[in-house]
């Protein structure tokens, strides 16, 4: 992305906070040498591979595996009745089968896997096996699913959750009124390191090692340790080096097979998905459709929210409820309204499951209260930026939910700036150029390309909600100078490698910051989601450096024979604020060995009530995004030109690692509003593979110009908040507004297809 | 799975003889595919890479010749983009960096996939297709050479060995829709030529029918409303019937990359566009 704010100049000095310190696997990671889960190999190693169904519902009326267990090299065959412990698993609710045995809800729903001593030989296995269906009727609408008259599909119903909520007076009536149903496509996280994991049986089948990539050591353990009926002590889970996650890794996929294959056979099993599985094997955004009637007084002024929400979370539960907390709770968007009258239903359906997400049900609601913002200004003949001005959220507000916003919510602020970034240059003018909508195809002329701006402003809560006691551990040792830190946050590309680094060197005035393996040897520090891990893992690491420094200073004090509260770190050196000493971290620290450990925890969330009443989340994060875009009106063809964010980010700790995150989440949103979506028919997906699930290239992704807010966050522990999942929310309703404002169409969905803009509805 | 080597066509042609069921390997971009899908499991491989004739090009006053191994790279810039500016745009649109420096136009020919972006170049410019047998050398013009979706008339003992292409004289471009902007397989693309020494304008279709189609009847109503000999009128109601007449070949289908309603109108506005492009 060409012209980026350059905040990303580094710092000769020290790699501190604040600073835009290099990763530790930064190098090895661009030279292609960083070990990801897909790499590990052990000696002895069998290959794994899972059957699946190829079908969205039906009944399983035989499995015969004669002709697989024929096949030489097969060393393991297992199904459902294979599992030691509890058959299924799932993040909420336990409701997903390991493996299918009566029926299958889904397409590539696993029904068995094998171990075998080749790829090769795995997958002849798996096409051996013979499965005797028969087909079902397929649920795939929402609408349908909601009825309580449709046969459930599973015995805790069709219904993963249903929400109201019921605020202040729902009879008040605006001076105007303007209503709109949004549509928004299923997306695929779409991570480049596809699943892989590696298991090692302990002799005897008495436990297991599990190398993977996840995003949640500690609840992978518990859910693998409950199907594999072992002790969690004896399941211990190391993070391979993960290639993305985006909310895709928070579930199970092939964590029991593999430990499964591994214990059946005694020896090392290595699982992999292809690209095409990996469509299969992990859960996706959830579609959704969304009808809101939005009431304001003369003035603009948001005096009601109304409407409803339907999410479809697919055939098994996943995180589908908290999805739906999330959205119904964002409805009403970083703006100020306290009446409103609101269901939410999340679905259950012969669709593939969804989950996590970044953006986490925010994403849907924002491209809906977005969408309605605008139609608000349009009715009142505002322009888009004075109305989210008007409504624009601040700190002390009370949501619809009765939760006062007490997080720093420069919300106008962020509104301010980004109009105050300069617009791009006039459309280029020249056919056949690759920056015109159509690209490398050379389809544009200039004379057909209207251009159109696009405005999108978020909230996105930070940390879990509704009551879920959420913590994260870390321990600090210091000796001879050196800081090792170790700590089970998984490192999933977002960078904490390098912000424990700087927490460090910053509260211990070492330079040299070792990172232990991350694995489950330590405590929880909780899913790298939800914008958390800064906050959370960041406040559990400098609580611990926080200790140490203390035990340091008693022992530098006690020599010196000083009060330890005179002592403070300047660089890296000790020195006494009210006298001469000055020693350095590693003199001082020669010889001696301090260990401490700390657990942060963020203030205590309550559950919803039936009226969608209650303080269900931690803190608040808010962004604006302003969008550019040329059009070709004619084809429906698009280029983003620029997009343009001002971000509330709290406190700065690392501004290359921030723009990281604002680039790569505008490119996630931007795939979202012009190009990303798994196409499914009844149940079918059509379209599992990167030939046809498209992601944004380079030659899709905008200038992005981008400022970061920086306010001190006072609830923080760093005085930062979590920048990971708000770049991606508000971007995709920019692009699509300006879409509108570039062609005059009132466009109800995302992603946006080429026939939705140049073909009549 | 036997993997041959052959360093001359020769020596290629006659191990298709002894293995007349192995697969003819070029830069691999459809094969490779095909083989981590477990769509195809060839027993015995033809790899055609290190046979230097197939790698070469030449431009002469007769005509352009275009070896089956050159790979798309080299049809992007240099002389073959100068001699052959459709065939460099068309290049240009083909996956990413390292799937043009491996992809041939011999692999499209050889997959014939109706959105093979090299195959409407070939159709407008009625190439010539020389394949290699122990019979001799075989030439088969492009309309009779694509006879469906993914086939061809090529013989189980012919090796595509060259492309053929008679001079022109005059405009030519190509253009392709996908939802994307960059290495993106085509929804629809129109290969339009202009040539000036045969007096003709010929237009190809891509992705909106089981071969490339030519649009033999725009192309016909044209040749009755314009002298081809010379620069076509920047007529915009000319250029708008032509388009609809072009677009009325298209016989697209619904499928998850898009709609056949939308493929027709693409059709339509790129035919416009292109004939347009070339009146300026």
């Amino acid at each position: 992305m060409k012209n980026a704010t350059p905040t990303t100049t580094r710092s000769k000095g020290r790699d501190i906070l604040g600073t835009s310190a290099l990763r530790p696997d930064g190098v090895a990671k661009t030279q292609g040498n960083f070990a990801f889960s897909s790499d590990f190999q052990a000696e002895n190693m069998l290959w794994g591979a899972t059957l699946r169904s190829p079908h969205p519902h039906a009944r399983i009326v035989s499995i015969d595996p004669t002709e697989a267990w024929k096949i030489a090299g097969v060393e393991a065959i297992i199904f459902a009745d294979d599992v030691p412990g509890k058959p299924t698993y799932g993040l909420i609710s336990s409701d997903q089968p390991v493996f299918a045995r009566d029926v299958v809800r889904y397409m590539g729903e696993p029904i068995a896997a094998v171990a075998a001593d080749h790829p090769e030989t795995c997958r002849r296995a798996i096409a051996a096996i013979k499965v005797v269906y028969e087909e079902l009727p397929v649920l795939s609408d929402m609408d349908v699913a909601i009825d309580p008259a449709t046969p459930p599909i599973h015995s805790d119903g069709n219904v993963f959750r249903h929400q109201r909520i019921v605020s202040g007076n729902p009879d008040v009536v605006g001076d105007v009124v303007v209503e709109g149903t949004y549509d928004i496509g299923m997306q695929d996280q779409a991570f480049l390191g596809l699943e892989a994991a590696l298991a090692y049986p302990d002799p005897g089948g008495a436990g297991v090692e599990l190398v993977v990539a996840t995003q949640w050591l500690h609840e992978d353990r518990k859910q693998i340790a409950d199907c594999l009926a072992l002790a969690p002590d004896k399941v211990r889970l190391v993070l391979g080096g993960v290639g993305g996650a985006f909310g895709a890794r928070e579930d199970i996929s092939l964590q029991v097979h593999t430990c499964l294959l591994a214990l059946r056979t005694g020896r090392p099993v290595k699982v992999q998905y292809s690209r095409e599985e990996s469509f299969f094997g992990h859960v996706h955004r959830h579609p959704g459709r969304i009808h809101l009637r939005h009431h304001a007084d003369r003035s603009g002024k948001l005096v009601k929210i109304e409407g409803w929400m339907k999410l479809d979370g697919g055939a098994y539960a996943s995180t589908s409820a908290a999805v739906l907390i999330n959205g119904i709770t964002h409805l009403q968007g970083p703006y100020a309204c306290e009446n409103a009258l609101l269901d939410a239903w999340a679905t259950r359906t012969n669709n593939p499951p969804c989950g996590a997400m970044r953006g986490f049900g925010v994403v849907q609601a924002c491209f809906a209260h977005e969408g309605q913002m605008d139609r608000l200004a349009e009715a009142l003949g505002m322009s888009p930026v004075e109305i989210r001005l008007v409504n624009a959220m601040k700190t002390g507000d009370k949501l619809f939910t009765g939760q006062i916003v007490d997080s720093v919510a420069p919300v106008a602020r962020c509104i301010r700036e980004t109009a105050a970034i300069p617009l791009p240059p006039e459309p280029v003018r020249q056919t056949g150029s690759l920056e015109l909508p159509g690209g490398s195809g050379r389809t544009s002329d200039p004379a057909h390309i209207r251009r159109g701006v696009g405005w999108g402003v978020s909230i996105k809560n930070l940390m879990y909600s509704e009551g879920f006691d959420d913590s994260a551990e870390a321990k600090c040792t210091l000796a001879d100078g050196v800081a090792t830190l170790k700590f089970a946050t998984a490192e999933v590309g977002q960078g904490f490698v390098v912000l424990a680094q700087q927490i460090a060197r910053t509260v211990l005035g070492v330079d040299t910051v070792i990172l232990d393996t991350i694995d489950t040897q330590i405590g929880s520090a909780g899913s790298t989601s939800a914008s958390r891990q800064t906050w959370m893992s960041g406040g559990a690491v400098d609580g611990a450096c926080r200790l140490v420094r203390e035990r340091l200073f008693e022992h530098v004090a006690h020599i010196h024979n000083l009060d330890p509260l005179q002592l403070a770190i300047e660089g890296t050196e000790i020195v006494d604020t009210l006298g001469p000493l000055r020693v350095t971290v590693a003199e001082a620290s020669a010889g001696l060995r301090v260990e401490q450990t700390f657990v942060h925890r963020h203030r205590p969330t309550e559950e919803l009530d039936e009226n969608g009443q209650g303080n269900c989340h931690v803190a608040f994060a808010f962004v604006a995004h302003r969008a550019v875009v040329d059009v070709d009106t004619d084809l429906g063809l698009v280029k983003v030109v620029q997009i343009a964010t001002a971000q509330d980010v709290g406190q700065v700790l690392n501004p290359l690692a921030l723009l990281g995150q604002i680039e790569g989440g505008i490119a996630q949103g931007l795939g979202l509003a012009v190009m990303e979506e798994i196409v499914v028919n009844d149940g079918i997906v059509r379209n599992p593979s990167f030939t046809d699930y498209l992601l944004p290239t380079a030659l899709d992704a905008p200038d992005v110009v981008a400022i970061p807010i920086e306010e001190y966050e006072p609830l923080a522990p760093l005085g930062a908040k979590g920048v990971g999942e708000p770049p991606c929310i508000s971007v995709t309703p920019a692009i699509v507004a300006a879409i509108r404002n570039a062609t005059g169409r009132d466009i109800m969905r995302t992603p946006v297809r080429p026939q939705d803009i140049c073909l009549p509805a | 799975m036997t993997v041959h080597v052959p360093t001359s066509l020769d020596e290629a042609v006659q191990l298709l003889v002894a293995n007349p069921t192995a697969r003819l390997l070029s830069g691999g971009t459809d094969t490779m595919v095909e083989v981590n899908f477990n769509r195809t499991k060839p027993e015995a491989v033809i790899a055609l890479r290190r046979i230097p004739s197939l790698r070469e090009y030449s431009i002469g006053p007769d005509g352009i010749v275009i070896g089956a191994g050159v790979p798309y790279a080299s049809m992007e810039t240099g002389p073959l983009a100068q001699a052959l500016p459709a065939l460099a745009a068309a290049a240009r649109t083909v996956g990413s960096p390292q799937i043009r420096a491996a992809g041939t136009l011999g692999g499209n020919l050889g997959t014939c996939s109706p959105a093979g972006d090299g195959l409407p170049v070939l159709s407008a410019l009625n190439a010539s297709i020389n394949l290699r047998s122990p019979r001799g050398t075989r030439t088969v013009p492009f309309a009779e050479f694509m006879t469906g979706v993914k086939r061809n008339s090529r013989a189980t003992d012919e090796i595509i060995e060259s492309v053929s292409v008679a001079p022109t004289t005059g405009f030519q471009d190509y253009a392709k829709v996908g939802v994307r902007n960059a290495m993106v397989i085509s929804v629809a693309s129109v290969c339009f030529v202009h040539d000036r020494n045969t007096s003709s304008v010929r237009v190809a279709l891509g992705a909106v029918g089981p071969t490339i189609i030519r649009a033999r009847e725009a192309e016909d109503w044209l040749a009755g409303r314009v002298d081809a000999s010379k620069q076509l009128p920047p007529d915009g109601a000319l250029a708008t019937e032509f388009a609809r007449l072009v677009a009325s070949a298209a016989r697209p289908i619904d499928d998850h990359r898009s709609t056949a309603a939308y493929r027709r109108h693409a059709i339509e506005v790129l035919a416009r566009r292109l004939y347009l492009r070339s009146t300026t």
